[in-house]
């Protein structure tokens, strides 16, 4: 239930500003999150040669296709209390909803990141090699060239993690001024039978995203190409 | 220039695509906290009194009474003793007699009352094509309904109302799923998933009349059946005990089993109304 019944009622109710705030937090951060790790993991896969690192990049490619709500349960079994990590006290808090919705964008930077970083290595890599720069050097420069693509990288993990419902809906619970999402507001609002303002809903998420990945991509500028 | 609107063309495409994805280890953030300071317990619930509002309305008052916010997860009455048997809630508040039974005989509630009560009702397409409308006899319009091989959606989803429909069901002698002509629809769904369902395929459905009053899409719909003694629907209240969830928070549960079903938290459910009507008439002194 929302105190909110259209979608002009919503833009003046605080509940609804509530809402769009945590979704945009928890997916920012989880997306975030994905990046700082995901993108370092992908130009590290792309520069040094060890063993396992093809199964590695196979991994993250194949994972691009992980069921959110296989993650959100698999979560929500491991966070339960009677779970291994229950005690953690994180089950239906928006810290579980993040590290779900990381995982699910995990591989998707990772995949991507490889990619961008795998073809800007295999043209400079010689040539920074013989600058002189060391391997671990080298990663923060492979990103850095390739920043476009890696920019697209971490866009891809964001708009994963901002339109998911399925995982963060178990592991949220959708608790009304807490756990509750824009995704998962759509979701309870179609539940019951208001669906003008569920597909109202939906298009102010779709501006919100759209805003946020422009605004992302005008910022940061192309290279010259 | 060209290659830039392309480009932020293929972004703004991004969302939506969201193909998928997934995998190992990772991070945390720390979004917006609950409201600290407080006490907070999580109330797992039917989805017919969150939905309808009745929660939403009435949970306010006793926060504001006794200091201590509540958390409602709705997911429906099987879920809901699911997540308490799992130590995930530290109350329930549900609508299966028999469900209810078995989570007490198994050592995870105790005290189970009652706090109010409002009935089933069948809806169906307004044309009728069973020819039931108007009856109070649930049995004998499924009877009908099934004879006639006309459309019906099951929630599918151990629900309290699922359990009533399949009890119906059995009461009848019928077994809805042979047969085979898929005019018996099990959408595994919640009560607003299951109306938006038969109001899409003009076919019948059980609901409680708290989700009936508060859907907004019931267009081809109406009620056809009502007043029958067997959709009676009764809401309890069920604490959980202290020997197999010591971890809960059990004494401020407490207080809201007893807020729910003394004076203050009765009067509460049968003040709350939609459209004039009351949803909930509240039944703690006088239990159905």
């Amino acid at each position: 239930m929302s105190d909110f019944a259209t979608l002009s009622d919503a833009f003046g109710s605080r509940e609804f500003w509530q809402v769009v705030g945590l979704s945009l937090s928890v997916s920012l951060s989880a997306s975030l999150a994905a990046a700082v790790l995901g993108l370092p993991l992908g130009a590290a896969l792309a520069i040094w040669r060890f063993p396992g690192r093809e199964a590695i990049v196979v991994a993250a490619n194949a994972l691009l296709g992980l069921p959110p709500v296989v993650v959100g349960l698999a979560l929500y079994l491991l966070l339960s209390h009677s779970g291994p990590l229950g005690g953690l006290d994180l089950l239906f808090t928006p810290a579980a909803m993040a590290i779900a919705q990381g995982l699910l964008a995990l591989p998707i930077v990772t995949a991507l990141g490889h990619r961008a970083a795998e073809d800007n290595w295999a043209a400079y890599g010689d040539a920074l090699m013989d600058l002189g720069a060391s391997k671990w050097r080298a990663v923060p420069t492979v990103i850095a060239i390739a920043r476009a693509p890696m920019l697209t990288a971490a866009l891809a993990g964001f708009g994963r993690t901002v339109s998911e419902v399925g995982a963060i809906i178990i592991v949220g619970g959708n608790i009304a001024g807490y756990t509750r999402t824009m995704t998962t507001t759509i979701v309870l609002q179609t539940a019951m039978g208001n669906l003008p303002l569920a597909l109202g809903l939906g298009l102010v998420l779709i501006g919100l995203t759209t805003m946020i990945c422009a605004g992302a991509f005008i910022l940061t500028g192309r290279p010259r190409s | 220039m060209r290659k830039l609107w392309f480009g932020l063309a293929a972004l703004l495409a991004l969302p939506s695509l969201a193909c998928a994805a997934d995998t190992p280890a990772n991070q945390t953030a720390n979004p917006p906290g609950n409201p600290s300071g407080k006490t907070t317990i999580t109330l797992a619930s039917t989805t017919s009194v969150d939905n309808s509002g009745l929660l939403a309305a009435i949970l306010p008052k006793f926060t504001e009474t006794t200091g201590v916010a509540v958390h409602v997860l709705a997911p429906g009455t099987g879920q809901a003793l699911d997540t308490a048997r799992r130590g995930d809630a530290d109350i329930v508040l549900v609508h299966d007699p028999e469900a209810e039974q078995k989570f007490l005989d198994d050592g995870n509630g105790v005290n189970r009352q009652q706090i109010a009560w409002n009935d089933f009702i069948l809806v169906g397409p307004k044309d009728d094509p069973a020819h039931v409308a108007g009856g109070h006899d649930a049995k004998a319009a499924l009877t009908a309904i099934a004879g006639a091989r006309a459309p019906f959606v099951s929630r599918g989803d151990k629900s309290g109302t699922n359990a009533l429909e399949l009890r119906l069901w059995k009461a009848a002698g019928i077994d809805p799923k042979t047969g085979g002509d898929a005019w018996y629809r099990d959408i595994g769904g919640g009560m607003g998933a299951a109306l938006n369902a038969a109001a899409a395929m003009r076919a019948y459905t059980l609901s409680d009349r708290g989700t009936w009053l508060s859907f907004n899409n019931k267009e081809p719909l109406k009620i056809v059946i009502e007043g029958d003694a067997a959709l009676l629907n009764r809401y309890d209240v069920i604490e959980l005990s202290p020997k197999t969830h010591p971890d809960a928070k059990l004494a401020p549960a407490h207080w809201l089993a007893v807020w729910l079903t003394t004076p203050p938290g009765q009067q509460a459910i049968g003040a709350y109304r939609l459209g004039g009507e009351e949803l909930f008439h509240p039944s703690a002194a006088n239990p159905k």
